[in-house]
């Protein structure tokens, strides 16, 4: 519960949040494309993003890589806690320097 | 720091060092956010006090490493649990089965160490996913197609050492009949390599697979023997066509002969592929028409159809109606690889068998591609796994959909009994089942069920059952879920696999000659890890000093 708390009060916080440099950005890209677009993709074969289209009722993206909203610490929280039937992810799987440059990537959208 | 049980937390602290020196400090995960990453996301005890959690996580980089590892524990006692990716979920995660266990994570050791296409075969190591071994082959624009089960993430050798099963041709939907030769770590840190491999500098590791002497790679399967570090696997040559044609016909007694001939027809080649059964009319989704089945639910239907669901039919009532609207009673996907001209002779051939056996059959062409498909037919196809592309679209299930819009699940578990294949098993298994779930207060997913995925001889039976973070539901889900294991093997029925909470149950009934089959088991369990170290409980193999607990 701590972890999302902390998660949501700092997600107003992430505008201040410094750019994140290009080679972070390549990097976080690769980690989506590896661990989290055969869920979150574009399209209805991705269960992650018709969960969040249905979930979100069109109000916002069901794609991941679609949103202009999510925080650093939102992404992180939910590949490190998981959330309905997505599973949460081990540091041998996405270390944590791969997941901060995962969380820049998705929540700098400028930079895509 | 958590400890594992009947350790001392002062060796433990030595063991965790001695860990550290053979793997690095940052591979080893103690704190409790590192080491609740290993917890079963599916677990149907989540949160409760009998959920399984480890003690600690070790990450080997090296089958050196893994020895050092193994050694270390053997030293002190520690329980290993080794896993490959962690991600057989709804059989089992990264969690271990005997609590406080440390968890021996292979997911680092991802290298595909050979691929050969002209014979047609790979060695990886045990991080290897299906995915990873599917880019690796596109990228190379090698022309091998994996056979993958549902979850693409899953490790190729955790699923074919789970007896996992997939999509393709017969001879490499069974995972691990589909392998050639492994490389085994035992409980004492000894390397051993079977098949061919046992020759030093043999030449044909992967290319056969028994060697001399005893076959000993079962045992490596569905146990606790050894930690395995290697495995080869035969790939399937991607054919130069594809072409998936669906059979329909109209009246419930009509799956006997399906059945019949759909196999007569795979055993003597005429297909080759996945046998796909559906039932339109029930509307039961084939497995290629799952996905838009649990995306956006069942057809709409209309008012006479709704009197049939409102009065509960029995599935035989509903038949008048199909035939009325021209709606089959069962379907059947045919999938056929080769050069096109042979395979629409196969199709037409097939049709040929079915129309003079079934009166009022349909057939369709639903799929024909030349390959290599383009990006753009990639993603049209109705399920990528049938041409060998690992994919997550079965994580539909119990996600938020059209068809689940508020009540996403946390998970599921899988209860797959193997039955006979034919028609007369699934309409048996179906009665059984069916009256049972009445019984245990159980919802189904459809009013009747089609066997997903099938053997040479065999069919899985296969029910999902949710998880939810909710302890009441779960138990009364746990509970079901045992007394089916009960009422399948009272009909001669039993699971291929099952979620590691289940282990002791299936073993249970696998009872013939007072549990003579376990007691071999165990008596293998004694002899090659006398310390039971390695996965204690796993599949229901318990060390000596556990047995019974």
């Amino acid at each position: 519960m701590n972890r999302w708390m902390c998660a949501f009060a700092l997600t107003a916080l992430s505008s201040l949040a410094t750019a994140a440099d290009a080679p972070t950005l390549a990097r976080g890209k690769e980690v989506f494309d590896h661990w989290c677009a055969p869920c979150h993709g574009e399209g209805d074969q991705y269960p992650g993003t018709v969960a969040l289209g249905v979930k979100y009722e069109g109000k916002l993206p069901g794609a991941l890589e679609a949103r202009q909203d999510l925080a650093p610490e939102v992404v992180k929280a939910f590949v490190r806690t998981g959330i309905t039937v997505m599973p949460f992810f081990r540091k041998t799987e996405i270390s944590d320097p791969d997941l901060d440059a995962l969380a820049a990537y998705l929540s700098e959208p400028e930079a895509r | 720091m958590r400890l594992p049980p009947d350790v001392s937390a002062a060796d433990f602290e030595t063991a965790i060092k001695e860990f550290q020196a053979a793997v690095g400090t940052e591979w080893v995960f103690t704190s409790d956010e590192d080491v609740d990453l290993y917890r079963d996301a599916y677990s149907p005890y989540w949160g409760e006090p009998e959920e399984k959690i480890a003690s600690a996580a070790v990450a080997p980089n090296t089958v050196e490493e893994v020895q050092a590892v193994v050694r270390i524990a053997n030293r002190y006692k520690i329980p290993l649990y080794p896993i490959s990716t962690g991600k057989n979920l709804g059989y089992g995660g990264s969690a271990p089965v005997h609590s406080g266990s440390v968890v021996l994570d292979l997911k680092r050791m991802n290298r595909i160490l050979e691929v050969n296409e002209q014979q047609a075969y790979c060695l990886v190591e045990p991080g290897v996913s299906y995915f990873d071994l599917y880019r690796y082959l596109q990228e190379r624009q090698i022309r091998l197609w994996p056979d993958v089960p549902d979850p693409g993430w899953g490790s190729v050798m955790g699923n074919a050492l789970d007896r996992g099963a997939g999509y393709t041709s017969f001879q490499f939907r069974n995972h691990f009949d589909a392998h050639c030769g492994m490389e085994v770590v035992l409980a004492n840190g000894e390397v051993v390599r079977t098949g061919m491999g046992a020759m030093p500098g043999a030449e044909t590791w992967q290319m056969y697979r028994s060697g001399f002497g005893p076959y000993v790679d079962g045992i490596f399967s569905q146990s606790n023997f050894g930690v395995v570090t290697k495995m080869g696997f035969w790939l399937m040559p991607e054919p130069e066509a594809y072409l998936r044609g669906v059979v329909g016909v109209p009246r419930y007694e009509d799956l006997t002969p399906l059945v019949e001939i759909m196999t007569h027809l795979e055993n003597t080649k005429v297909f080759s592929g996945y046998p796909d059964l559906g039932s339109p009319l029930l509307g039961v989704p084939t497995l290629a028409g799952l996905h838009h089945f649990l995306v956006n639910g069942p057809e709409p239907r209309d008012a006479e159809y709704g009197a049939l669901l409102q009065r509960g039919a029995p599935p035989q009532d509903y038949e008048p109606y199909g035939v009325k609207h021209k709606l089959p009673f069962w379907s059947l996907g045919l999938t056929f690889y080769g050069p096109e001209k042979v395979i629409r002779a196969q199709w037409e051939h097939a049709k040929e068998r079915f129309r003079g056996a079934l009166g009022g059959a349909t057939f369709e062409e639903r799929e024909f591609f030349t390959l290599p498909l383009t990006e753009e037919q990639k993603t049209k196809l109705e399920y990528p796994a049938m041409l060998g592309i690992p994919n997550l679209r079965t994580f539909a299930i119990g996600a938020r959909s059209q068809l689940n819009p508020n009540n996403p699940t946390s998970g599921h578990m899988w209860f797959s009994p193997i039955i006979p294949r034919t028609g007369e098993a699934v309409l048996k298994a179906n009665e059984v089942f069916r009256e049972a779930s009445r019984e245990l207060g159980l919802q189904m997913l459809t009013a009747f069920s089609l066997p997903v995925p099938c053997w040479e001889r065999s069919f899985i039976f296969i029910m999902a059952f949710s998880v939810f973070r909710d302890p009441a539901v779960n138990k009364k889900n746990r509970d079901a879920f045992r007394r089916l294991v009960e009422i399948a093997a009272e009909h001669g029925w039993g699971e291929y696999r099952t979620a590691t909470s289940f282990y002791d149950d299936v073993m249970r009934v696998y009872s013939f000659n007072n549990h003579s089959l376990l007691r071999l088991h165990e008596t293998l369990k004694d002899a090659v890890d006398p310390n039971g170290i390695l996965s204690a409980g796993r599949y229901g193999i318990w060390p000596k000093h556990l047995r019974g607990a």
